[in-house]
């Protein structure tokens, strides 16, 4: 089992904000990482049934982490134990630690609610509350009471999602009579209009063609250079195109390879990884 | 500037606690109003027990208890076994069974019209009518069971008795009075109809196709289907909403009230009047009785076991339901 | 004769008679289902023509109908001081039951733990819609009329009618709430929204046409019961309009009193009540039709 760049722990975190949004990708990847996000040992069980199965990973701040691997592999369970959203399911039951910087959300002391609004969300169907597209965009405000200059942030969101200029002249209009692949932007919009610090995101080209899955890749590259961003995928190139870290998943649970995504896809360590990614298994 | 100290306090309660803490308060506020339902319930059969008690030792139960010494004004031998009921009469008597009488009568007449029409309805609605034609009749049926019961009571003296009962008295020998049980049996079987006709039809379309199948396969007509493997199929469905539309028939007041008359008697002649108990009470409270009365005491006697009856169907009706479930997993 | 295949593919005696019986069978069903069309029909030409025929042979005028309150003497009788205490009751009953029944309904659908105290709720639930209406009148004379003592009046009505109503939005409530699709719960509580403000601000907006419609559908048929409302009013025939600390006679009960006299003119203005009580009905049924059609396609 691979683990994440041996760099990381030897980062001084406290040298590096989100001043770093403005410097070009090449610049960005040229840094050492810091650690935003670390599971150790996290197992999660679905009533009898184990998900995932001692996960240790290390996900680094504004980069592009891809989860893949097969349905059924854990990888959407994973992203879901990151933001506690597994909560919502009665019978989930986590093990494990997994750290946001340096606090284990899994404590007694962590609100689900709290670290919800420092860490979005995107779906794989697009979600669009049945609201205009300012309330939807201006909903995470509202509800985290960040209600000074919400026309400013919302342009803002839009923008940063790439839906501003298709939508300027209609914020009134509803989400939902959006394309799918508006909506899933607009869903963007919504998660990074409250300005969380990191993006999960479940399958979210899934649901779309072609056209829109090109202008969500895009997109995601773009937030990395302020968000760090952790996205499941079951689509190999999309995560061979567009992240810098992989994990790799597979049946039962298993984390059995994590790295550089050009490693990966070039070398991989694992027999297993190998026939998948060459399309042998799975 | 996110550092990792802030990110440790920004995910503990502090930045939510606030959200957190109006959550819990309105969490509490939504239990209280769905306790408002149960507490409803209990004050209904505290009330019925209460002021009941008060019909047979002339003080309420928690009277009673606290110390009230108890002055035996009906027995409860007269009141289940006397055969004329008349609590606010001169010459009082506390015999219920006249007003039970007349309950089941009209449950049991009613139940003669709308079990058999609507389990034909049921059938022809699922396994003849298209689907144009269910979708048209189905809500129209269902407007039986909307209207009010005091129409039904009109309907039932203004027309029903008139231009049905009276004609069919006069044939028959017998003389039809304004107010009849037979007019009460046939406007509430009406009204129960759809009770009987739509969730029928709901069980009934929950059989799965594989069974018609089969038994058309063997050289089986729609007759047989429909009588064979159908409605046995679908049995215990069909059985609650025969139940269901009992239960409603027992509880129901404006319509037999107005249909069926208020002289408690226990007579097996159908063009006689009788009294509900519903009845009973619709006409004490008409007529005003006084707090404390024996009659006013009595409406809660009648209410305990008018309460009784229908909370007895709807236990039945509940443990069909439970069996219906098992059958079908 | 089974062996001849040829022939025993042609009907024979016993098949005419199954074909018979099936015949019989299937229109045996349709007079049923046709029975209960016609008793419909029969039932609304008559309080039709009960009505017409008091406008013509009674000369009853209608806007004398619609604007006087209720008289002994049946030339001179109205149903406009009827009319004010349905709306009122309408009114009210509204004020109560929407409050408790959605709360509790959110309370059942999105709180709720798997407990024993909850199954116990909606056990009781199935049970109260079971009670019959003249129930919950006994219940609020006694409890409220004479117990707190505050006189038939008609916010006592309105209590009884509340509580008749509050299972069945519950249960209006409860099901559009289970349509509100859980992709948009997690959209909300991804956004860091608590439970609560997922409700306010997610899940009520998009379940409430269903929630309305059900309301509407519930108060018209409040809005006929005629039994609790005799139980806690007394019945008299009401001059003027009544407000909510008045005693009171509501349009269903109004007509049972004009319906039970003996004289035939009452009869007709009891027919013309009912087409008003009616009336009202199908504009409250319609409106819950218009809101569901117009709202159904949204989600």
């Amino acid at each position: 089992m691979s683990h994440a760049s041996t760099t990381a722990e030897s980062e001084d975190s406290s040298t590096i904000d989100t001043a770093l949004s403005t410097e070009s990708r090449d610049d960005r990847s040229s840094r050492p990482d810091e650690t935003v996000i670390r599971s150790s040992g996290l197992d999660v069980y679905y009533g009898e049934d184990q998900a995932l199965d001692g996960i240790d990973m290390e996900i680094p701040a504004r980069k592009v982490t891809a989860l893949i691997g097969p349905s059924g592999c854990g990888k959407s369970t994973f992203l879901r134990s990151i933001n506690r959203m597994n909560d919502l399911i009665d019978v989930a039951r986590v093990d494990g630690d997994l750290y946001f910087r340096r606090k284990n959300v899994y404590d007694a002391d962590v609100d689900p609610v709290a670290l919800r609004r420092k860490i979005g969300m995107v779906f794989q169907k697009p979600n669009p509350f049945p609201k205009s597209i300012r309330d939807n965009v201006a909903y995470g405000l509202r509800v985290q009471g960040k209600t000074d200059d919400v026309d400013g942030r919302i342009e803002e969101a839009l923008r940063g999602a790439a839906l501003w200029d298709e939508v300027e002249d209609r914020l009134g209009e509803s989400g939902l009579e959006l394309s799918g692949g508006q909506q899933q932007r607009l869903c963007i919009a919504r998660a990074i209009a409250t300005d969380p610090e990191v993006i999960l995101m479940d399958e979210p080209a899934s649901a779309l063609d072609p056209v829109a899955t090109a202008k969500i890749e895009d997109l995601i590259e773009d937030l990395a250079r302020e968000y760090t961003v952790v996205i499941v995928t079951h689509n190999m190139q999309q995560a061979a195109r567009i992240s810098d870290k992989t994990a790799v998943f597979l049946t039962g649970g298993n984390l059995v390879e994590f790295g550089d995504t050009n490693e990966v896809f070039s070398n991989p360590e694992n027999d297993r990884v190998e026939d998948y990614i060459t399309g042998k298994f799975g | 500037m996110s550092t990792d100290t802030d990110s440790d306090t920004a995910i503990t309660a502090g930045v939510a606690r606030a959200d957190r803490v109006r959550d819990r308060r309105v969490r509490r506020t939504l239990f209280g109003c769905a306790a408002i339902t149960v507490v409803t319930t209990l004050a209904i059969f505290a009330v019925l027990v209460d002021n009941g008690f008060s019909y047979f030792y002339g003080v309420k139960l928690h009277e009673a208890v606290l110390g009230a010494t108890l002055d035996q004004q009906v027995s409860l031998t007269e009141f289940v076994t006397g055969t004329r009921w008349a609590p606010d009469h001169a010459r009082p008597s506390h015999g219920i069974l006249p007003i039970v009488y007349g309950t089941l009568a009209i449950t049991v007449g009613s139940a003669f019209v709308s079990i058999p029409i609507g389990t034909a309805t049921a059938i022809y609605l699922s396994e003849y009518a298209s689907p144009g034609v269910r979708s048209k009749l189905k809500p129209t049926l269902e407007v039986l069971a909307g209207i009010p019961t005091i129409v039904y009571g009109f309907f039932a003296i203004s027309f029903v008795t008139p231009f049905f009962i009276s004609p069919a008295g006069d044939l028959l020998g017998y003389n039809a009075g304004r107010y009849n049980l037979l007019a009460g049996c046939i406007v509430v079987g009406v009204m129960t109809i759809p009770m009987v006709s739509s969730l029928s039809e709901d069980a009934m379309s929950a059989v799965p196709d594989d069974l018609r199948n089969a038994a058309y396969g063997l050289g089986a007509t729609k007759f047989d289907v429909s009588l064979r493997v159908v409605l046995p199929a679908s049995i215990s469905g069909v059985f609650a909403s025969y139940i269901l539309a009992v239960s409603r028939a027992i509880g129901e007041t404006m319509a037999v009230t107005l249909a069926a008359g208020q002289q408690a008697q226990i007579t097996g002649n159908p063009f006689n009047e009788i009294m509900t108990m519903t009845a009973y009470m619709v006409s004490m409270a008409r007529g005003e009785s006084a707090v404390g009365t024996v009659e006013y005491q009595s409406l809660f006697a009648v209410g305990m076991v008018l309460f009784v009856m229908t909370l007895t169907m709807n236990l039945i009706n509940d443990w069909i339901k439970r069996r219906y479930r098992e059958v079908y997993q | 004769m089974s062996h001849d295949t040829a022939e025993s593919l042609h009907t024979d005696d016993s098949l005419r008679w199954e074909k018979l019986k099936n015949r019989l069978f299937l229109g045996l069903c349709i007079s049923a289902s046709l029975f209960g069309v016609v008793a419909l029909v029969l039932l609304l030409a008559d309080v039709v023509y009960e009505s017409v025929a008091g406008i013509v042979e009674f000369d009853i005028s209608i806007v004398h109908f619609l604007t006087q309150g209720a008289r002994r003497d049946p030339e001179d009788a109205g149903f406009m001081a009827a009319i004010a205490a349905s709306v009122w009751l309408m009114i009210l009953t509204t004020l109560m039951a929407f409050f408790i029944g959605v709360s509790s309904a959110v309370y059942l659908e999105e709180y709720a733990p798997d407990t024993r105290i909850t199954r116990l709720i909606e056990a009781n639930l199935a049970n109260l819609a079971g009670v019959p209406s003249v129930v919950y009148g006994l219940l609020v004379l006694a409890a409220i009329v004479n117990g707190i003592g505050t006189g038939s009046i008609l916010l006592a009505g309105a209590i009884a009618l509340a509580l008749l109503i509050v299972p069945i939005i519950i249960v209006a409530t409860q099901e559009s709430l289970r349509a509100v699709p859980d992709g948009l719960r997690h959209g909300s509580f991804a956004t860091g929204a608590t439970r609560w403000q997922t409700i306010r601000g997610v899940v009520l907006p998009a379940a409430m046409p269903g929630i309305f419609t059900g309301t509407i559908l519930a108060l018209a048929r409040a809005i006929g019961e005629t039994a609790p409302i005799i139980m806690v009013g007394i019945l008299f025939t009401a001059r003027t309009p009544p407000g909510p600390f008045d005693t009171f006679s509501a349009m269903p009960s109004q007509i049972y009193i004009w319906a039970a006299q003996p004289q035939p003119h009452f009869h007709h203005l009891a027919a013309l009540g009912i087409v008003v009580l009616l009336a009202f009905m199908l504009s409250m049924n319609a409106a819950a039709v218009f809101l569901r059609n117009r709202y159904e396609t949204d989600l």
